[in-house]
């Protein structure tokens, strides 16, 4: 399979007045044609940075350094016109926050084709046709009836799809979805990611996750990354990293999420302890070692490269970023 | 649409009567009347004078008198310009106080706006500092000391601009027309500024950015027209600053304008024309806030719903 997204050495710092903060440090990693790559992390370890810097989104105080290529071609660092041939048209990104995500004071047909229209030349009203037969796509019902409607005529869920007919419009070759079902309903949350699964396996559009939810990982990617402090410190297909984390954190984050089918003794949620570092003072060595239960003197001292663990299979392989042997049960 | 505005034509109604009430009253506390003069007239004259004007009936009757012709659409005969009615003068002086008053307004929107914009888009700034001083400065110099400086400079001194007059030619709109629209071009800088600063950084912004619209159909398209939300309802206001202003304007400039009118009235105790002239500002404000609101409702889909 072909890589779309080859990433290396993404780093990303915001100037602020208390000095730099290294919101994403030297990340390197690729996406492949049809893949879907789960981003998982806490608030702040730099998940949805890494993203919005490829895309060029970055808020004005923020810059980056690295590399990111997609299909060969270098993103970091293009001007904000060269930028626009690619975004919409190659690489798309979907939102959060559906509720305030579109222009409240545009009809929901303008601001679907006015991207045809910018990318593929159409005219108005070919693109007005290409426009509804996406709404149909994502399965707005009466869609004809709703095309010439403003977005707050549309619920959240809704919306959400309008964003993703939007981001597919022109058969991308990767869709960017940064916690697309966070402020949806449970129920919604469930048909946006079927919606999801669904898209990708028909238009073999790769699929950026970033969520910190991994019921949602485990239902719809094929690889995991997690990410904390700005790095990467665990990646592996997606059954290799639930069925055996191998760093310390991951193993927390799996312990942390609630579960129906066990009930533990005392029923308090698991949480791991302490907070992530300050992006401005970061450990010398592994950032995780002042939360680890497991760490050593080498943790606080060394910072620990990602490396292959024992458990990677031929083709996928599963790293991590620890000094810790590799050991099973980890989670237990 | 309809029924929302002929609810609120009809809500305008109470307004007026509030207006006019008050106005009435207040014109005739004033010490003095429309016949008192340097040289008085035999007591004889001053008292058919005043009969025929009813001005020796008690004051209740009088605003009763008054009120009924008000709402048949009569303001009356002028004290002091005896051949014309209040109507006649008005309507001989909106012309050209709409014109000053239109053009200033209109100067301020596409330049206020215009600069507004550019400072959000340079945030912090070198330029964005220029026009952010430049505004404060325009608020706060009152144009009753602007209008002269800049017939000063460019009347006077240069040479380049005529000092007064109306009506010889189009460059004498010119510095009046400035003077009335600085502290409004100012006003809409900073307005324009502050709230294209917030869209910027919206989501939906955001959105029009991942599109890959080009940035400068992006502020055009997208981010515009919610910035400009609150300069549109500040225009209510902003219609009554204007006509208070040109009023000083007309006066500097010697324009024969309402506003010189509305002056020369209350010094004359011209008691018709000042009434005239302030039920007739009345209207056009309520009338101006509610385009105002109608253009909003054109703008924001939320609003036209309700």
């Amino acid at each position: 399979m072909s890589t779309i997204l080859d990433v290396q050495g993404l780093t990303t710092v915001f100037k602020t007045h208390d000095g730099d903060v290294k919101a994403v440090n030297d990340l390197s990693f690729s996406i492949r044609a049809g893949e879907a790559l789960g981003v998982v992390g806490e608030s702040g370890s730099g998940k949805s940075q890494t993203f919005l810097a490829i895309m060029g989104l970055l808020a004005s105080n923020g810059y980056s350094t690295g590399s990111a290529k997609l299909k060969g071609q270098e993103l970091i660092g293009l001007s904000t016109r060269e930028l626009n041939k690619v975004r919409g048209l190659k690489m798309s990104m979907i939102f959060q926050d559906p509720m305030t995500s579109l222009n409240p004071y545009m009809r929901i047909s303008k601001q679907l084709s006015e991207v045809l229209v910018q990318h593929k030349g159409m005219s108005e009203k070919e693109a007005r046709a290409k426009a509804l037969d996406m709404l149909d796509l994502v399965r707005i019902p009466e869609a004809r009836k709703r095309f010439d409607m403003y977005p707050h005529e549309f619920s959240g869920g809704m919306r959400q799809r309008v964003m993703i007919a939007m981001a597919l419009l022109c058969e991308p070759e990767l869709l960017i979805a940064d916690e697309p079902t966070t402020a949806l309903d449970v129920t919604v949350q469930a048909q946006i990611l079927d919606l999801l699964g669904d898209l990708k396996r028909e238009m073999n559009t790769a699929i950026v996750m970033i969520t910190h939810d991994l019921g949602v990982v485990a239902g719809i990617c094929d690889h995991v990354q997690v990410m904390y402090a700005g790095r990467i410190i665990e990646s592996a297909p997606v059954n290799d990293l639930f069925g055996n984390p191998q760093h310390p954190y991951t193993a927390g984050l799996l312990a942390s999420s609630p579960r129906l089918d066990v009930v533990n003794g005392d029923e308090k949620l698991v949480t791991i302890a302490g907070q992530p570092p300050n992006l401005q003072r970061l450990p010398a060595g592994c950032s995780f070692a002042p939360r680890c239960p497991h760490a050593f003197d080498r943790c606080r001292a060394e910072l620990p490269l990602l490396r292959k663990t024992e458990d990677g299979t031929a083709e996928d392989t599963h790293v991590k970023a620890c000094h810790l042997e590799d050991h099973k049960g980890l989670a237990a | 649409m309809l029924g929302f505005t002929l609810k609120r034509l009809l809500g305008a109604i109470p307004t007026l009567f509030i207006i006019v009430t008050l106005s009435f009253f207040l014109i005739r506390t004033a010490p003095g009347g429309p016949f008192d003069k340097e040289r008085s007239v035999p007591p004889e004259v001053a008292a058919n004078l005043n009969a025929v004007y009813h001005l020796d009936e008690p004051l209740w009757m009088q605003y009763g008198r008054y009120l009924g012709d008000v709402i048949q659409g009569d303001f009356g005969p002028s004290f002091q310009y005896r051949d014309f009615t209040v109507t006649e003068l008005i309507f001989r002086g909106f012309p050209v106080s709409l014109t000053l008053g239109g053009s200033a307004i209109f100067l301020a929107l596409i330049i206020g706006t215009t600069l507004g914009t550019l400072a959000a888009l340079k945030q912090n700034s070198k330029l964005d500092y220029a026009v952010m001083a430049t505004a404060m400065t325009g608020i706060t110099i009152p144009n009753f000391v602007m209008a002269p400086l800049l017939t000063l400079v460019f009347g006077v001194y240069l040479r380049w601009l005529p000092v007064g007059g109306w009506e010889q030619g189009w460059d004498q709109v010119v510095l009046p027309v400035i003077a009335l629209a600085l502290p409004q071009i100012a006003y809409i800088a900073r307005l324009t500024r502050g709230s294209m600063i917030e869209v910027l950084r919206s989501n939906f912004v955001r959105t029009a950015r991942a599109k890959g619209i080009p940035e400068r159909i992006m502020i055009t398209r997208h981010a515009l027209k919610a910035g400009i939300l609150p300069v549109v309802s500040y225009l209510g206001p902003a219609s009554a600053a204007v006509i208070t202003g040109s009023v000083v304007i007309e006066q500097i400039f010697s324009i024969p304008g309402i506003g010189r009118y509305f002056v020369q009235g209350a010094l004359n105790r011209d008691y018709t024309l000042v009434m005239g002239v302030v039920i007739f500002y009345g209207s056009l404000i309520i009338l101006f806030n509610l385009l105002v609101d109608l253009v909003y409702g054109l703008l924001d889909p939320k609003v036209r719903m309700q």
